[in-house]
């Protein structure tokens, strides 16, 4: 007897909680016409980030390409009078693309990043393939002051091996010798 | 003019409960959404009231299809059968003292068969699908109809002893005389609402479409306006069901003066649909052993103890 008037009790109160909830406010944001706070570390529209002199980031090493998982990065490289890579072209097909940031993660010089951007939607499923020139944006993205020759033991024209930030010029192994 | 009166009711219910039913569709899951903390539909028209009328165009508009398999008579038949069965239960409704359709002197026992009638077009649905969750949504049907009837009915029998009469109108009367049957009859008035949750098979007793399990249960191959019309059927239950408790349990049309009866016999009916949906957005459904044990094993035994002690008060009282 004490059981099921426990069990009726329960369910009055389960009844009058749920009642409560007429006066309490509602969750939802109405999303176009307020936009819900993203987080800057966000998983949304990929970009190519550039260094502090305004040279692209990218080194076309194609760690992108490979972990993606569904394989929508294409890009080739290419190095320029400098001796600096460069993606000749470099193509994300977003309506394969499924926002896990993997690219971002494998990327050695920070320069593919994620935005806080997801309104991306196209009539026209062709418009979802973007080019470098739509990717390359002009800032450095969420990790400001890196740029990958300067610390990198890669020589380039006007930087030598061992002139990099935080690098001891190279040994000669042969000195070392007993 | 007593003639055009009869029809000014009839074609009044038929509208008024159809448009009430396709309102429901919207009123419900703004409610819901209310009670979830949600918004609920608010986009199409003022509060999103339109959106009653696109799911109709909608359900209008959707292919009607039939499989291959199915019992084509049966299964074009079985929708159908609903929405006759809850619409006739209406016929006996008083909405205000000479508003109603048919005033039978067996009116109570006319809404409990029609509203078993019901369990045909969901029995039938089901086994003409030829699908195996339909069938067991059918068969679920079957069996939590005929089990919660039994005491759905005998829970009206102390009323009906108290009374003196099966008619709707005598019903209402002698609670004008005396005061509203929720107080002599309370057991009586909580075992006909559980029961007439179970026979609209509404929330939490919605077992024959138990949607984690069945698919849709009886309805899983039903599409277009066939299904529109078992939706229509269930609204039309929920809607029967609060004005069948509002005339037996708590007066009817009865109410103070200042609004007409008939404005006091919506309030009272409406209050019980957003009960209903209430009791839809926060009970969870039972496990189809323990609706059948609470069933038999509990409200039979009360609804039986109520019967024989209301018997003993008008035997010796």
């Amino acid at each position: 007897m004490g059981m099921i008037l426990k069990a009726i009790w329960s369910q009055l109160v389960t009844l009058f909680e749920v009642l409560r909830h007429t006066f309490t406010k509602s969750d939802t944001i109405e999303y176009p016409e307020v936009m819900p706070y993203l987080a800057p570390r966000y998983r949304g529209r990929i970009v190519l980030t550039r260094d502090p002199d305004g040279e692209e980031r990218c080194v076309a090493c194609n760690l992108c390409a490979v972990v993606c998982p569904v394989d929508c990065i294409a890009l080739q490289k290419t190095e320029d009078d400098h001796g600096r890579w460069y993606p000749e072209f470099f193509r994300i097909n977003f309506s394969r693309c499924i926002m896990c940031g993997m690219c971002e993660e494998a990327c050695p010089t920070y320069a593919i990043q994620l935005t806080p951007d997801f309104e991306m939607c196209e009539y026209d499923r062709q418009n979802m393939v973007y080019e470098k020139e739509h990717l390359l944006i002009s800032g450095q993205g969420k990790y400001h002051g890196y740029s990958f020759y300067n610390v990198s033991g890669k020589s380039i024209e006007d930087k030598d091996k061992g002139e990099a930030r935080n690098e001891a010029p190279p040994v000669d192994v042969r000195s070392l010798l007993p | 003019m007593e003639e055009l009166f009869i029809y000014v009711v009839i074609f009044g219910t038929l509208f008024g409960v159809f448009g009430g039913a396709a309102i429901l569709v919207w009123f419900e899951r703004r409610l819901l959404g209310i009670w979830q903390d949600r918004r609920g539909p608010n986009r199409v028209g003022p509060l999103g009231i339109g959106l009653a009328f696109a799911d109709i165009i909608k359900l209008f508009a959707k292919e009607d299809w039939i499989p291959p398999f199915a019992d084509r008579f049966v299964f074009v038949f079985a929708p159908t059968a609903i929405v006759m069965a809850m619409l006739l239960g209406f016929a006996v409704v008083p909405y205000a003292p000479d508003i109603h359709i048919a005033n039978l002197n067996i009116g109570l026992l006319f809404f409990l068969g029609m509203t078993s009638l019901a369990v045909y077009s969901v029995m039938l649905g089901g086994l003409a699908s030829n699908n195996k969750y339909a069938l067991l949504g059918g068969l679920r049907s079957a069996a939590q109809m005929v089990s919660y009837e039994v005491f759905m009915g005998l829970s009206l029998m102390g009323v009906v002893m108290l009374t003196g009469s099966f008619s709707l109108v005598d019903i209402v009367l002698w609670q004008e005389d005396h005061y509203w049957f929720v107080i002599p009859q309370f057991i009586g008035f909580v075992v006909f609402l559980i029961a007439g949750i179970a026979e609209s098979h509404r929330l939490p007793f919605d077992l024959p479409e138990a949607e984690h399990e069945l698919v849709a249960g009886f309805h899983t191959e039903y599409s277009g306006m066939k299904f529109g019309m078992f939706m229509v059927g269930e609204y039309l239950g929920l809607i029967l069901i609060s004005c069948m408790i509002v005339t037996i349990f708590f007066g009817g049309w009865l109410g103070p003066a200042f609004l007409p009866p008939i404005i006091w016999f919506f309030l009272k009916s409406f209050g019980f649909i957003c009960f209903f949906i209430l009791l839809r957005a926060a009970i969870p459904r039972p496990r189809y052993d323990q609706l059948m044990s609470f069933g038999w094993k509990f409200m039979l035994p009360l609804t039986l103890i109520n019967l024989l002690a209301t018997g003993a008060i008008v035997l010796w009282v």
